[in-house]
């Protein structure tokens, strides 16, 4: 974990190497990856730790990922999500590791995706959990097989999240605070209308909406369940594939936007172009490419253009 | 001249080793001409587990006395005659237990519950704020707590049940208003509990607000400080009214104890220590309207080690010259009058009032430690004052401003201290052996049940838990019986959503380090701030977590009571560059050993240490040489220069690596 989370060069291609290797051994279905986001508040981290206690009863081993936004005036970050993950205490089938979306040093993408490429390779089940603020739940979509979103009872977050339009990512919806109610109760079927309107992927999946209280271990049996059923789903119609090799492709071309700008990706034919390639690419090596790709960029702009 | 005032009730905090050596101490202090007894319970019995559990190991003896068992509480009590006695005990999570355990002790003394005074200090909600010895979640917490209540307001009708704390609050860094607003706020949790429960009568509400007591702070700005408990009298006074209906003036009364500051006590120059004492004590003694009931000092050299029986004597000795030799209490209240004392105590109150409506809003005390809201205006008031020091805005002499001093004539070397002999936690452990032994097993196991089917049943705890004293439970299979009902608590850290200060440029200077160094891990800098062992006390943690964060490390804080193994399994998954350990309970030197073993175990020996604590010199020289790069106390306020040198050990291990 140390290694893939270390940005110096020489450290950076021995952790890429490692990731694709990592990436194309470990044989399909491999571990679910499960994505929880949310507004601020929504008890993410309760639920995270009530979830674990449920797949550790289950006998799996996870590792998990939080991830914790970083101050963007001094690059520190207070990684205090833990306190209250305590199922893992002294549990060796447990990693627990929390990540500074650090603006700094390379976006979340890369530091989150190496970590949970990691886990994945060693644990039954991977967890991520990042604070809903934007554009991270469609980051933590593009690295998660199923993504759950955890609202709250009186969700003026929850208008927010359908005003944005990203209601049609999340595959499951976890209304936490249960034991509030009727209020949760209210704000459930408001989701559920509010899934019958908007579009989505023509898929078999419909998202379910559970009513967990985190606190009081209410629903938390459902909600495994429900994970479950849709990551079956997933293998089963070839969705889970297709899924994660977007989501691979997505990472390979924002990590070059990144690096080069669109000036930069343009050189090598643009957006839409990489995209095709990148879909008819037969090596599963992501990481690989994306140094291929540098590559051929690098050299493409010292070219003079013409 | 008005008729001569009873003094208040003397006291002294104290309690350590044994129970043997505590019950000699009390009667010393008796014999001084102490009026009243405040235990000091050791850390284990505050957080329910008995001297031999692991989580207890070092310490045991260490802040306070061990009580295990019956036999324990009846020996700390010997010589001592209780219906003759008024007896403060600082227990909150386990309160109902240690009460129980008393009320046995008399019993087999030949007392009837029903002529005992004293107070159970019993107040959960400053626990999650500051104090950290809370066990259960705070719904059934505040359950157990208006079962004392609604107890003893018939079974024991001269008990405080509750002692609403305003003093950890300032500890913890409040405001005057915060703190007069908190208290209020808990105290109304407390009575709207005792208030909706079916065995308390509307009739029995009076008598529930009579006994309610407060246990407030009182800190150097004795003049505000007057005026504080001026302001919480008045509102008391309107609140009962109001809220509770109570018609009695008597029982609107706002009676209350106090330990003064230990927050402003110096480690540099010691001795100025008394003079601060002596001020404090003033703020809550000069006026007659709001004097407090009961006082408790501390001694002067507190921020060193645990006082010796010497250095409690001289703070005795404080409150006897005040009380009988000076004139204070020969007249009326010396402020009634005074434009300047009534204009900040309306200041006080109307701020007060609106920040208490503030906390009513959002659903009282109980939602507000939930939602972490209290947590974080105490965080932020400290670190505020924490930086007024840094910068010399707020002065304190000997510490920033007029260093220059002469060596002590009153010692601050090994035999300054008193230090708790090694052998206390292998005796104790021989004791409660030998107790689990001779007593009736079946009987303990059956009283055992009993208390979980009346709990479970939704009955007061009180009953059967004096009956589990006397079958011979110990105070470890209580609370584990009461933890299998209700779950344990971890509390929000309340410093997670911290703002960053706007940097100095101090602050920028080690941020540019800070940055510097990261780029050649590769990675930034990431630090562990851990509390392993028992004790609770958070605010240093808390503010190297926040000013390490602001210097621009990632930092990993998980909060209180974690085990040497945990600490260091986080470190492992973690991945981090320092840890950095807080221990203020006197524990330093079993815990550290055990965290840096738990270290080589995970192959972590690598990863420096550096501790902060109440660590005397000799300790500090015995940690660094088992390893640990730097020893902080009291003295070394300045947080800036901590993380300078953090930053530098980093660097070092980085070469070294």
């Amino acid at each position: 974990m140390n290694l893939v989370d270390d940005s110096r060069p020489g450290r950076r291609e021995q952790a890429l190497a490692l990731l694709d290797q990592l990436e194309s051994e470990t044989p399909a279905p491999g571990a679910p990856r499960i994505g929880l986001t949310g507004a601020p508040g929504a008890g993410k981290s309760t639920l995270v730790d009530a979830l674990l206690r449920e797949l550790r009863r289950r006998g799996r081993s996870v590792g998990i990922v939080a991830v914790d936004p970083s101050s963007a005036k001094s690059g520190g970050a207070l990684l205090g999500d833990r306190v209250r993950v305590r199922a893992s205490a002294g549990d060796p089938e447990v990693f627990f590791r929390s990540m500074a979306a650090r603006e700094r040093l390379g976006g979340l993408a890369d530091a989150t995706r190496a970590g949970v490429t990691v886990l994945a390779a060693v644990f039954d089940v991977v967890l991520v959990e990042t604070v809903g603020v934007g554009q991270s739940e469609s980051d933590v979509s593009r690295l998660a097989d199923t993504l759950v979103y955890v609202a709250q009872p009186g969700a003026g977050d929850l208008l927010q999240f359908m005003k944005a339009g990203l209601l049609e990512l999340p595959d499951i919806f976890a209304v936490n605070k249960a034991d509030q109610g009727a209020a949760a109760r209210r704000t459930a079927l408001e989701l559920e209308a509010g899934l019958g309107l908007g579009e989505r992927e023509a898929s078999q999946w419909t998202p379910p909406v559970v009513l967990v209280s985190a606190r009081d271990g209410l629903g938390i049996r459902e909600l495994s369940d429900a994970i479950d059923s849709h990551f079956a789903s997933l293998v089963e119609s070839g969705e889970l594939a297709l899924r994660r090799r977007r989501g691979a492709d997505a990472f390979v071309i924002e990590a070059l936007e990144r690096r080069y700008g669109s000036f930069g990706l343009d050189r090598i034919g643009g957006r839409g172009a990489l995209e095709r390639r990148l879909r008819v690419e037969p090596s599963a090596a992501r990481y690989g490419i994306v140094a291929a790709l540098a590559r051929e960029i690098e050299e493409a702009l010292a070219k003079p253009r013409g | 001249m008005a008729e001569r005032e009873q003094p208040w009730v003397f006291r002294t905090y104290s309690g350590h080793s044994s129970a043997k050596a505590s019950n000699e101490l009390y009667r010393t202090n008796l014999a001084k001409g102490q009026t009243g007894l405040s235990v000091a319970f050791d850390l284990p019995t505050q957080t329910g587990y008995d001297s031999d559990h692991p989580l207890a190991r070092g310490e045991v003896g260490k802040v306070g006395v061990p009580i295990s068992h019956l036999d324990d509480m009846t020996t700390l009590f010997e010589g001592i005659p209780l219906d003759r006695m008024n007896t403060s005990m600082t227990i909150n999570a386990t309160a109902a237990w240690l009460l129980a355990l008393y009320v046995a002790a008399a019993e087999r003394q030949g007392v009837s519950p029903k002529s005992l005074s004293g107070t159970t200090q019993n107040d959960i909600v400053k626990e999650y704020l500051s104090r950290g010895t809370y066990v259960f979640p705070p719904e059934p917490s505040m359950r157990l707590a208006s079962d004392i209540v609604a107890y003893t307001v018939e079974a024991i009708p001269r008990w405080n049940p509750i002692n609403v704390c305003s003093y950890h609050l300032q500890e913890a860094g409040a405001t005057p208003v915060q703190e007069i607003a908190y208290a209020m706020a808990t105290a109304i949790a407390v009575l709207d509990t005792v208030k909706s429960r079916p065995d308390v009568t509307k009739q029995a509400i009076p008598k529930v607000v009579g006994r309610i007591s407060f246990f407030v702070n009182a800190g150097i700005r004795f003049v505000e400080e007057v005026c504080k408990v001026r302001a919480m009298t008045e509102l008391w006074d309107e609140l009962t009214r109001e809220r509770y209906g109570v018609e009695d003036p008597k029982a609107r009364l706002f009676r209350y104890g106090v330990q003064v500051n230990s927050l402003g006590l110096t480690e540099a120059q010691p001795e100025n220590n008394v003079i601060r004492i002596v001020l404090e004590a003033l703020g809550v003694t000069l006026g007659r309207r709001a004097r407090c009931r009961a006082l408790q000092l501390p001694a002067w050299n507190e921020a060193l080690g645990l006082p010796r029986k010497w250095d409690q004597q001289w703070s005795l000795r404080i409150q006897q010259i005040l009380a009988y030799e000076t004139d204070l209490l020969e007249y009326g209240d010396l402020f009634d009058g005074s434009a300047v004392i009534e204009g900040r105590t309306r200041e006080l109150r109307d701020a007060a009032r609106e920040e208490l409506d503030r906390v009513l809003g959002m659903g009282g005390a109980v939602a507000a430690v939930e939602n972490a809201y209290m947590k974080q205006r105490l965080v932020e008031s400290h670190t505020a004052r924490v930086r007024a020091i840094e910068d010399g805005s707020l002065r304190v002499v000997g510490l920033n401003c007029f260093r220059e001093a002469e060596p002590s004539p009153l010692g601050t070397g090994s035999g300054a201290i008193l230090k708790v002999d090694e052998s206390a936690e292998r005796e104790q452990v021989a004791r409660l052996d030998a107790f689990r032994r001779r007593r009736n097993a079946e009987e303990a196991r059956a009283a055992l049940r009993n208390l979980e089917d009346v709990v479970a049943a939704g009955g007061n705890v009180m009953p059967p838990s004096i009956r589990a004293a006397h079958a011979g439970v110990t105070t470890g299979e209580w609370t584990d019986a009461l933890r299998r009902l209700f779950g344990e608590y971890r509390a929000p850290t309340g410093v997670v959503a911290r703002r960053s200060e706007r940097a100095g440029d101090a602050t920028s200077r080690i941020r540019e380090r800070v940055h510097a160094l990261s780029e050649r891990l590769g990675r930034p800098l990431k630090i562990l701030v851990g509390k392993p062992g028992l004790d609770g006390h958070s605010n240093g943690a808390e503010q190297i977590a926040v000013k390490a964060r602001d210097v621009g490390m990632e930092v990993v804080y998980e909060g209180i009571r974690l085990s040497p193994s945990e600490i260091a399994q986080s470190a492992r998954d973690e991945g981090v560059h320092v840890i950095g350990l807080s221990i203020l309970s006197g524990s330093h030197g079993v815990l550290v050993k055990d965290v840096l073993d738990q270290l080589r175990k995970e192959g972590l020996a690598e990863v420096p240490v550096v501790v902060g604590g109440i660590i005397p010199e000799e300790d500090a020289e015995e940690l660094r040489r088992a390893g640990v790069r730097r020893v902080y106390t009291p003295k070394d306020f300045d947080l800036g220069r901590i993380m300078d040198e953090v930053v530098d050990v980093v660097a070092e291990s980085a070469a070294a690596a």
